[in-house]
């Protein structure tokens, strides 16, 4: 479903992926790539190596044997914080917020790398650090508009329900403007209401932002309406790749989906 | 309703990151600071200066240092008193050795107390470098090897105190500008500056980018990560700033406070007793680090004049001090279980009932 947005040329080439902890192949032999601008959905069953995929897209872990290309840079393997440099945003399976934090600093947070005044120059709020802050805050309340949660901006974000902690966590990596945006399970335990509205948000991003998007997600309604094409893994093998349609038809991921007991 | 927010308007993002966007809080550190600068110097007896007001700030420096560390950027730390035994000796030979030139020697104790928290800084980071790998428990264990250390470098190398016996120093006179500071009216304000201007630093680098990425390490240190957060980094700028704190509480204490300190005065007592004080004022509070403090240096005070008074030498000589640890103990219980916050997250609930008093929602 692409709403007359430009899909454009490949930015992310994965390539023969390999990633093992001790025993266990968690991927095997991966390949597959993502063009700018699309909504690109990896699913399979439990354990297939999905959110292990994403941590090697952005440095968490670093695969045994494969070669990844983004933007036209080849590399072994990312790393965290270049891969943040680079644009690449994430949220995760498990809720990663900052506890301790408000809605207002955990988003703020999100764009710590574009500050550039060192931690002197904020002891003193001389220079820049004043006005550096000021604009990032600008920034900061405009993705709060964006995901409609002003009215929770100084609650810590311990104390926020479960759905509206997955919005934070969204907009926390929306904070980072990212050029590509990881998001796994974005609408894991979620009811029908909070899903559409998360979706709305999902779409709007890559619409408006002209967002590139890596998604997880278990909810096949959600991932066939939404995404542009699907990679399908299992057991740390890709199964099949193509548009929803494509995917829907293969014998294999049916297979694989009817021999899982959920 | 006298502590309300609502009314305050905020026009522009710019009044609401002020340090203390409301006006209450303003009008609040504006009368404490008054009081504490131009009341206590001139109501203050010399006793209450020298050994309760001069020690309390003291150690809420060195409980900020600590907080930073521990409270902020989530590292917990049992070196505190290291850290300070490396300011002071840091201090005592900056002034022994620097050479004396003019309008330089003007501000010499200045420097060397700058120099005692670098210093006290470089040990941090040296001892800080293994957190990158360990945290929590066995983190605690490596400063604790910091503790352990430098107490006994600072005894078996006596260069450090100049060849007196068994490490002992004595302080210098502390002269600003030609004027000796000697008088306990005027150790006490040369101190309070001191702490004034390092708290309201603490409280800058806390509410920016430096805070923030300190807090995210403490509470999810693999999103903080994939924000582009340098871990290696932001820790160990946590153990550079927090030491430079403690070793300027470590200076101040041997030149303000003592006059004659040894190493071994900076042992894992003084550690704990830090630690103590965080717990008690706050985890993760600047204010916190001074009410924790506060309270536990005069605790022991108010509960040998209550003993006297109530039980006028019916108890034991030693029945008090067993007392006071037992209550000493069963506070820090108290707080770790029911309000690990401390004593500035109490203060915070009291505003929040300030804030709707007199109506009960
Ligand atoms: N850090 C790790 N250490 C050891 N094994 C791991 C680690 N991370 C993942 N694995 C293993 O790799 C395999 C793939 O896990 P992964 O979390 O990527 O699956 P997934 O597709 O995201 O599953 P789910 O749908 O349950 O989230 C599993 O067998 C898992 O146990
Ligand atoms: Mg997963």
């Amino acid at each position: 479903m692409s709403n007359g947005r430009h899909i454009g040329d490949v930015i992310l080439d994965l390539q023969n992926i390999s990633l093992r902890f001790g025993g266990v192949k968690a991927l095997t032999d991966i390949s597959f790539n993502v063009r700018e601008h699309e909504i690109r959905a990896i699913i399979g069953p439990n354990g297939a190596g999905k959110s292990s995929m994403l941590n090697v897209i952005n440095g968490v872990y670093h695969p045994q044997e494969g070669t990844i290309v983004f933007h036209g840079r080849k590399r072994h393997d990312m790393n965290t914080h270049e891969a943040a440099l680079q644009g690449i945003g994430r949220t995760f399976q498990n809720i990663a917020l900052f506890k301790g934090m408000s809605v207002l600093d955990n988003l703020m947070t999100g764009r710590n790398l574009k500050i550039k005044s060192n931690f002197l120059q904020q002891a003193f709020y001389w220079g820049p650090t004043r006005r550096e802050e000021l604009e990032q805050r600008s920034k900061v309340e405009g993705i709060i508009d964006f995901l409609e949660i002003e009215h929770i901006r100084k609650t810590p974000v311990g104390r926020l329900p479960y759905g509206l902690q997955k919005r934070v966590e969204l907009g926390r990596a929306l904070a980072m403007e990212p050029t590509l945006l990881l998001l796994d399970e974005p609408m894991a335990g979620m009811n029908v209401e909070e899903k559409q509205d998360m979706c709305r948000f999902i779409l709007d991003v890559n619409d408006q932002f002209g967002t590139t998007i890596v998604l997880i997600e278990h909810d096949m309604g959600v991932v066939m309406d939404i995404s542009d094409r699907v990679v399908v893994l299992d057991y740390g093998k890709k199964i099949a790749d193509g548009t929803p349609d494509e995917v829907r038809g293969n014998q294999e991921v049916i297979d694989a989906y009817l021999g899982v007991a959920h | 309703m006298l502590y309300r927010e609502a009314g305050q308007f905020k026009a522009s993002y710019r009044e609401d990151q002020q340090i203390f966007p409301i006006r209450q809080d303003k009008i609040a550190i504006a009368l404490i600071l008054a009081f504490f600068y131009l009341v206590v110097p001139v109501i203050g007896d010399q006793y209450w200066l020298k050994a309760i007001l001069v020690p309390v700030l003291i150690f809420s420096l060195a409980a900020l240092g600590l907080n930073i560390l521990t409270g902020y950027a989530g590292q917990l730390s049992l070196g505190t008193a290291a850290f300070m035994a490396a300011g002071a000796f840091g201090a005592f030979n900056f002034m022994l050795r620097m050479p004396d030139f003019p309008v330089f020697s003007e501000v010499k104790i200045l420097f060397a107390f700058i120099f005692g928290g670098l210093m006290a800084a470089l040990v941090g980071i040296v001892f800080g470098l293994p957190s990158l790998r360990i945290k929590g428990f066995y983190l605690a264990v490596a400063t604790l090897a910091a503790q352990f250390f430098v107490v006994w470098a600072l005894t078996k190398f006596s260069w450090f105190s100049n060849y007196s016996s068994s490490g002992v120093i004595s302080a210098q006179d502390v002269v600003l500008f030609g004027v000796p500071i000697d008088t306990p009216e005027s150790r006490y304000l040369f101190v309070l500056v001191i702490v004034t201007v390092l708290a309201l630093l603490a409280k800058n680098m806390v509410r920016s980018a430096t805070g923030r990425a300190w807090m995210a390490v403490r509470d999810m240190d693999v999103a903080a990560e994939v924000i582009g957060i340098r871990l290696l980094h932001t820790k160990l700028l946590a153990f550079a700033v927090s030491s430079f704190y403690c070793g300027v509480a470590g200076a101040l204490y041997a030149f303000c406070y003592l006059g004659t300190v040894e190493p071994e005065g900076f042992n894992l007592d003084m550690s704990f007793r830090i630690l103590f004080m965080i717990i008690i004022g706050g985890v993760g509070s600047v204010l916190g680090s001074f009410l924790g403090a506060a309270f536990i240096v005069l605790l022991p005070i108010f509960l040998n004049v209550f003993f006297h008074a109530v039980f006028a030498g019916a108890v034991p000589a030693g029945l008090g001090s067993n007392l006071e640890l037992m209550i000493f103990g069963g506070l820090i219980i108290f707080f770790l279980i029911v309000e690990p916050h401390g004593l500035a997250r109490l203060w915070q609930i009291g505003k929040e009932k300030l804030r709707l008093w007199p109506f009960p929602h």
